[in-house]
C-alpha cells in the first residue's frame, strides 16, 4: 500500500501518579512527564513493521494539540515515521472534533490504512477511531491484536470479551490497536538526531474544522472514592476466619 | 417526554446481562419510556429476556441475516436510524458497546459519554478518567441526543418481572459490505462468566506458568468462582486475553475477589475497585495491592493455595 496514517496523542505518562487539583478543575499536569499514549506507540510500531515488510511506502504521524506536542511527534519520527503533521489547537479537542479533523486530513492525504490506539490513557474515552471510521464511511477493526494484510483487504484479530474475534475488512480502513498487537521499539540516539531533519508540518485546526463547539462540558473533577483500610492476617486459618466473618465462604 | 433506546448485547442468540445494567442506568435519568433494540438473525430468545426486565416499555426486533454477528459497521447505521426518535441511546461499556456506540454517536453527529458510573442529573454524568484515578462529571448541552456507554460494574441488574411488548422494527439504512465476520475463537468454559461472577479468583505474574494456573482453577472450582488474571499473566501467555482484568481488560465488581501473585499495578486495581471484598495474597509485603485489599496475607501462593483449597 501507499500510505499509512498514524494518530498520536500526548498524554500524562502512564507511570505518573495522578492527582486531582484541590479546586476540582482538572488533574495536576504542571511539571509532570508527558509521553505518547502507549496504545498509539503500538499503532506506530505496527505501521513500521508493515513498511519494513515491504507493504507500505510512507508513514505519516499526526497529532492534535498545542505546540508542545511537537515533542511527541519528534519521538514518533525517531521511531521511524517519515513525516509528521501537527494540527494545532490551544483548546481541548473532544473525540468527535478530533475524528472530524482527522477525516479532513484523510481526505487530503488519502491513506490506505489509519491506525490509532484503542483509547488514550488520560480521558479513557475509546471513541476517536470508531468515530473517524463512521464519518469516513469505512470499516473499523477495533482492539486489534493481529493485523494481516492481503492486497486490498486486511484480516484483523480483535480482543473481545468472549475471546478473539477475526474480521475481514476492505481497505482503506481504520484499525485501533490493543496491547498485544506488538511491543514498540526503543528509540536510539542517532534516530533522534535524524528525526530533527524530517518534515513536520503545522496546520491550524480552524483550517480543518468549521465548528469546534464542545459536545460535553466538564462540570467538575473529584478524586475517586477510597476503600476503607483493610486488615492483614497471619496465615490461612486467619484468612478463612476473616472470610467466614463476612459470610463469603462456608 | 424523554425516551431511552438501549442497544442490546447478545451472546449468540441470548441476551447478555449487561443489557439489564443499561436499563438500571436508564432508569436513573427518569425517562418516560425505555425501549431495547435487539439486532440479530434470530431475535426471539433475547427479545423475550429483554421484555422481562422491569422498566422496559418495548422491545424492538431488527431481525436480518446481516445482523447475525455484532459488526459495528453493520449495526451502527441501523441503530442511528432508530435513534432519531429518542433522546438517549445507551449501550454497555463492554467490548461490544465500546465498538459500536461511538460509531452510532458519530453518525448522529454528537459526542459520547463513555462509562457512566452515576447519573448526577438527566443531562450530567460521572465517569472515570485516568484509569479511575479521577472522576469527571460531564454535562451534555441541551438539544443533543445523549449517546453513552454504561460502566457495567457500577450498576446492578434491573430486576426481572416486567412484561414489555415485543415488536418487529424495520430499517432502511444501507448495510455496508466492506466488513465481514470471519470467526470467533472462544474457549468453552463451564466456569461462571468473569463479568457477572459473584466470586472471582485471579492470578498474576507470581503464578509463574500456565501449568501453575491449575492451582487457581482448582480453588475456583471449589468456590464456584470465575477466573481472572492480570495483564502480566496474559502477556506471559499463562492464560487467554479474555481473562484480563483492568483498565484495558474487564472491569468487574464481584462480591469476593481473591488475587494471588498480583502486585497491583494501578491499571489492574482500576478493574477491581468496585468488588465487595478484595483479598490479596502476595509474598512481597510492599506490593501495592495491599493498599486496597480488605484482607491481606503476606505469603507464598504455592503454599497458601493448596492449604486454602483443602481447608475450605
Amino acid at each position: 500500500m501507499n500510505k499509512i496514517l498514524i494518530c498520536l496523542k500526548r498524554v500524562v505518562d502512564y507511570n505518573v501518579r495522578i492527582r486531582v487539583k484541590p479546586d476540582g478543575d482538572g488533574v495536576v499536569t504542571d511539571g509532570v512527564k508527558m509521553s505518547i499514549n502507549p496504545f498509539d506507540e503500538i499503532a506506530l510500531e505496527e505501521a513500521l513493521r508493515i513498511r519494513e515488510a515491504g507493504n507500505a511506502e510512507e508513514i505519516v504521524a499526526v497529532t492534535i494539540g498545542s505546540q508542545d506536542c511537537q515533542q511527541q511527534l519528534r519521538t514518533g519520527l525517531a521511531m521511524g515515521a517519515d513525516r509528521a503533521i501537527l494540527v494545532e489547537s490551544d483548546t481541548e479537542i473532544d473525540p468527535l472534533a478530533a475524528a472530524r479533523a482527522l477525516h479532513a486530513l484523510v481526505e487530503k492525504e488519502s491513506p490506505d490504512l489509519v491506525i490509532l490506539g484503542k483509547q488514550a490513557i488520560d480521558d479513557d474515552c475509546n471513541q476517536t477511531g470508531q468515530m473517524l471510521a463512521a464519518i469516513w464511511g469505512r470499516p473499523q477493526a477495533t482492539f486489534a491484536s493481529k493485523l494481516e494484510l492481503a492486497g486490498t483487504t486486511a484480516k484483523v484479530t480483535r480482543e473481545v470479551d468472549a475471546g478473539l474475534e477475526t474480521i475481514e475488512v476492505d481497505l482503506p480502513a481504520v484499525v485501533t490497536s490493543d496491547l498485544r498487537l506488538n511491543e514498540p521499539r526503543y528509540v536510539k540516539l542517532p534516530d533522534i538526531m535524524k528525526a530533527k531533519k524530517k518534515p513536520l508540518e503545522n496546520i491550524a485546526v480552524s483550517e480543518l474544522l468549521g465548528d469546534t463547539e464542545p459536545q460535553l462540558n466538564a462540570v467538575g473533577w473529584a478524586p475517586p472514592a477510597q476503600r476503607a483500610k483493610g486488615i492483614l492476617v497471619d496465615d490461612v486459618d486467619g484468612l478463612i476466619a476473616a472470610l467466614r466473618e463476612k459470610d463469603l465462604v462456608t | 417526554m424523554s425516551k431511552v433506546l438501549i442497544i442490546a448485547e447478545l451472546n449468540g442468540s441470548a441476551l447478555n446481562p449487561s443489557t439489564a445494567k443499561c436499563v438500571a442506568c436508564a432508569q436513573a435519568v427518569s425517562p418516560d419510556s425505555i425501549d431495547i433494540a435487539v439486532f440479530s438473525h434470530q431475535c426471539a430468545d433475547a427479545a423475550a429476556t429483554a421484555a422481562g426486565i422491569t422498566g422496559v416499555s418495548r422491545v424492538l426486533c431488527i431481525e436480518s441475516e446481516a445482523n447475525r454477528h455484532p459488526l459495528a459497521a453493520v449495526l451502527a447505521p441501523q441503530a442511528a436510524e432508530l435513534a432519531a426518535d429518542y433522546d438517549y441511546v445507551f449501550g454497555p461499556s463492554t467490548t461490544f458497546g465500546k465498538d459500536v456506540m461511538p460509531r452510532i454517536a458519530a453518525l448522529l453527529g454528537v459526542g459520547q459519554v463513555s462509562d457512566i458510573m452515576s447519573v448526577a442529573s438527566p443531562r450530567s454524568f460521572a465517569r472515570p478518567v485516568y484509569a479511575g484515578n479521577a472522576v469527571l462529571t460531564v454535562e451534555v448541552p441541551e438539544g443533543k441526543t445523549i449517546v453513552a456507554t454504561v460502566r457495567t460494574a457500577s450498576w446492578k441488574d434491573a430486576p426481572t418481572g416486567g412484561s414489555a411488548s415485543v415488536e418487529n422494527a424495520s430499517v432502511t439504512a444501507e448495510i455496508p459490505a466492506h466488513t465481514r465476520f470471519v470467526e470467533l475463537a472462544s474457549e468453552a468454559s463451564e466456569r461462571p462468566d468473569l463479568q457477572t461472577a459473584k466470586k472471582v479468583i485471579s492470578g498474576g505474574r507470581g503464578v509463574g506458568s500456565s501449568e501453575n494456573f491449575d492451582l487457581i482453577y482448582q480453588l475456583a472450582t471449589k468456590l464456584g468462582a470465575g477466573v481472572g488474571a492480570s495483564r502480566a499473566a496474559v502477556d506471559a501467555g499463562y492464560v487467554a486475553n479474555d481473562m484480563q482484568v483492568g483498565q484495558t481488560g474487564k472491569i468487574i465488581a464481584p462480591e469476593l475477589y481473591i488475587a494471588f501473585g498480583i502486585s497491583g499495578a494501578i491499571q489492574h486495581l482500576t478493574g477491581i475497585k468496585d468488588a465487595g471484598t478484595i483479598v490479596a495474597v502476595n509474598k512481597d509485603p510492599e506490593a501495592p495491592i495491599f493498599e486496597i485489599a480488605d484482607i491481606g496475607l503476606v505469603g507464598d501462593l504455592f503454599e497458601v493455595l493448596p492449604e486454602l483449597e483443602q481447608k475450605l
